[in-house]
């Protein structure tokens, strides 16, 4: 059983979770993830590692309320466990002295590209992100991403905090200015991440993406989680979730992802209907 | 006495009726009755040298436990199994008997073989039944540690070999719960879950520790098993990797499965239970299966027991499948539809990226290829549309990048599965050795116990830094 130690609720059904996994700590690496299970009947939900504290023995994990799981894990408490936490799984980012890393995280994606903009910083690269959410009050981490990075630029969708508009419109400006971009690294939903990989491409600025397909066993076992990059099939839980955002279909991916819409839907349903 | 026994017919194993059992998930053989299993064991003549034994990968002592049935000993029968089977309930139920033990029995030539693989599996559901079985003795502690990776058949063959031996055992599992293609692959209509559950509570009972959730290669290297966490020796159990898939176009449709998928959202995750566990499968209306394997077997029995039409799509005819025959008869019993010589050119997709139909063409058999079976040839111009909307691809799986990726030193073949030396299942690496489907690819589970069987010595002598005796009778 893997204990929940803390949890505070971030957002609107955003939640921050302090969890116990020593193995997992001890080796998770920015950009990898973990799954987990609650329940006798619950399936295995692929998050990726927030932060991890190998003293301490434990991961956090920040996730939004979008599906029956994850609405379940946001009426947990500290106190509670999960069932099931394995990890850590996938490549972790190729962290690495660059002159200038662009990280942009748009909504619950902030979460996951907190790590990879410290590690870069570490590293000794100017790490300026650009975050991005529909509204002041969704915004998560930003306190911790001013830490992690040389400088944050924000935006919202409706404006009612940093500038309105898309993280797309900043990193253009970043790129129109002439900033000499050596990387981006983008986390975020499928259309943010598509619009900024096609926006760096005819400046031909490396871009990569982490991909957070379903998945079903996360140990290379199952193929739910193929994607096409390039022209070949590539399996995110051990060729990714990082990959150049240039090559990947993100129209194909889109799809995948929608294919249990019903089904999720049809489950939500059960849980409020048994009323738990 | 030998002419009397021969008349004995084989007995014939009662089942579920096909009409009925189509629809549920419960076991489709029901086991012998003790008077049927006495009669049955009647018919083996104790060869004073048996062939049958040197079929059995794990070298059971069959006319021994035969025998201890005959004479209604079922306690020595199960006894006498368990000296070189650790989970006889298993092997009884999905062993390719066959075209191991039983295809070696001299009471074959004449008639049909003794049917060795329902005995083995009467011996251990009576044990079973009996609640409480009789564990095998457990020599004293030798203070040494040993790590098996993968909770599969190989690597519960080295647990229970091992663990008796006085060493510390660990089995460290990658998913949530242990037995690898035992509970994610096999069906419950094949092997129900709750004889894997007793046959790992018996390991348990023995002193074996089993830690789901840890993949090795990532929670863990081999070298910190062995160097940071103390384990003398580590098996390489991880069974079969990242599944093969055709290559054509509209296999990232959805409706598009992995077999590997498919029967893990069914078994492990439960997902026939749907939506009263969690997680999602899609229930077609027509359900294609791609190969002609036990793996598509089981797919293709799956989807027509979540209310598909079911259909079996082989490229080469029935003669070539590699499925037992007992499973091909099972699924045709049960009224899946087979189209041999028939393979898919493309699947096609309607407008919301789903699976709605698969363009197929008609082969014939050429000339014989490498695996000595006449190779498939396409039939120009013969491509006809099949109306599907879920497709399953049974054709193979690969090797595993996990463990190799983060194993430097450990040699690998051609095809990317774990080099070792075939009379040890020793790898490049000391101390470490390996065995079932990450070294032979997609095998059985009877193959993948055998190579745990012979690593298990290996293994043993290894620690103690004995002399590996090599038995010649095998």
């Amino acid at each position: 059983m893997f204990k929940i130690k803390e949890k505070t609720n971030l957002a609107h059904d955003v939640h921050s979770m302090v969890v116990d996994a020593p193995y997992v700590a001890r080796k998770a690496l920015p950009g990898q993830f973990v799954i987990l299970r609650y329940g006798e009947e619950g399936e295995r939900i692929p998050l990726t590692i927030a932060d991890s504290d190998p003293d301490e023995g434990s991961v956090r994990l920040i996730f939004q309320e979008v599906g029956k799981s994850t609405m379940m894990y946001g009426g947990l408490s500290a106190g509670d466990s999960f069932d099931d936490l394995v990890g850590p799984l996938g490549i972790p980012s190729h962290l690495e002295k660059l002159g200038l890393v662009v990280c942009v995280g748009g909504g619950i994606g902030i979460a996951p590209i907190h790590p990879v903009a410290r590690g870069f910083k570490e590293a000794g690269s100017k790490v300026v992100s650009i975050l991005g959410a529909r509204s002041k009050k969704l915004l998560i981490l930003e306190e911790e991403m001013k830490k992690g990075s040389t400088e944050v630029k924000i935006c919202t969708d409706d404006g009612s905090y940093g500038e309105k508009g898309f993280v797309t419109n900043l990193l253009e400006d970043m790129i129109k200015k002439g900033e000499p971009i050596d990387l981006v690294m983008a986390i975020g939903p499928v259309p943010m991440m598509e619009a900024v990989s096609r926006l760096t491409k005819p400046y031909e600025i490396k871009t990569l993406v982490s991909l957070n397909p379903i998945m079903v066993d996360g140990t290379g076992m199952c193929g739910a989680c193929r994607v096409t990059v390039g022209d070949e099939i590539k399996f995110v839980c051990v060729d990714g979730p990082d990959f150049d955002g240039h090559k990947v279909d993100f129209e194909e991916l889109r799809v995948r992802q929608r294919m249990y819409l019903k089904d999720e839907r049809e489950a939500i349903e059960a849980l409020t209907y048994i009323g738990e | 006495m030998t002419e009397t026994k021969e008349k004995i017919p084989r007995q014939g194993m009662p089942e579920q009726a096909p009409e009925e059992r189509k629809t549920n998930f419960t076991e489709v053989p029901l086991g012998y009755s003790p008077e049927t299993a006495m009669l049955e064991a009647q018919r083996c003549i104790q060869c004073k040298k048996p062939r049958c034994v040197a079929g059995c990968p794990v070298g059971i002592d069959i006319p021994g436990f035969i025998k201890a049935i005959e004479d209604g000993d079922f306690a020595s029968s199960i006894k006498i199994l368990k000296e070189n089977n650790a989970l006889p309930a298993v092997c009884g139920r999905v062993c390719p008997q066959e075209d191991q033990c039983e295809i070696l029995c001299v009471i074959g030539v004449k008639e049909e073989p003794v049917a060795v693989g329902r005995l083995e599996r009467f011996a251990a559901d009576w044990e079973m039944a009996q609640k409480g079985s009789d564990l095998p003795e457990v020599a004293p502690p030798t203070g040494k540690k040993v790590a098996v990776v993968g909770a599969g058949p190989a690597g519960l063959t080295v647990a229970g070999d091992l663990i008796v031996k006085g060493h510390e055992v660990t089995v460290f599992e990658a998913l949530h719960k242990p037995g690898g293609v035992l509970v994610y692959g096999i069906p419950e209509f094949r092997l129900p879950n709750e004889i894997v559950d007793y046959e790992i509570n018996n390991l348990e009972s023995l002193g074996v520790k089993v830690i789901p959730n840890v993949v090795v290669g990532r929670t863990f290297t081999i070298r910190e098993l062995m160097e940071e966490e103390g384990f003398d020796t580590v098996f390489l159990g991880v069974g079969a990797g990242l599944p093969w898939f055709m290559g054509i176009p509209g296999e990232n449709l959805n409706g598009v499965y992995s077999a590997n998928e498919y029967l893990t959202r069914a078994n492990l995750m439960r997902a026939t239970r749907f939506p009263k566990y969690d997680t999602p499968i899609m229930r077609g209306k027509r359900v294609a299966v791609i190969g002609g394997g036990n793996v598509a077997m089981d797919a293709a029995r799956t989807a027509l027991r979540m209310g598909s039409e079911s259909i079996v799509v082989y490229r080469r005819s029935r003669n070539e499948m590699p499925a037992r025959i007992e499973e091909i008869h099972h699924a045709e019993e049960e009224g899946i539809e087979f189209h041999f010589l028939c393979n898919p050119t493309r699947i096609l997709g309607d407008d919301e990226g789903s699976v709605k139909a698969m363009e197929c063409i008609q082969m014939e058999l050429g000339e014989p290829d490498d695996s000595g079976r006449r190779r498939p040839v396409p039939i120009k111009g013969s491509e006809f549309i099949m109306d599907v909307d879920v497709v399953i691809v049974s054709v193979g799986t690969g090797a595993s990048p996990l463990l190799t990726q983060s194993t430097p030193g450990l040699e690998l073949n051609k095809w990317g599965y774990v080099e070792v030396d075939e009379k040890t299942g020793a790898t490049s690496l000391p101390g470490v050795y390996a065995g079932g489907d990450i070294v032979r690819g997609a095998a059985t589970v009877i193959l993948a116990m055998g190579d745990g069987r012979l690593a298990s010595r290996a293994m043993n002598a290894y620690i103690m830094g004995e002399e590996l005796e090599t038995e010649s009778e095998e």
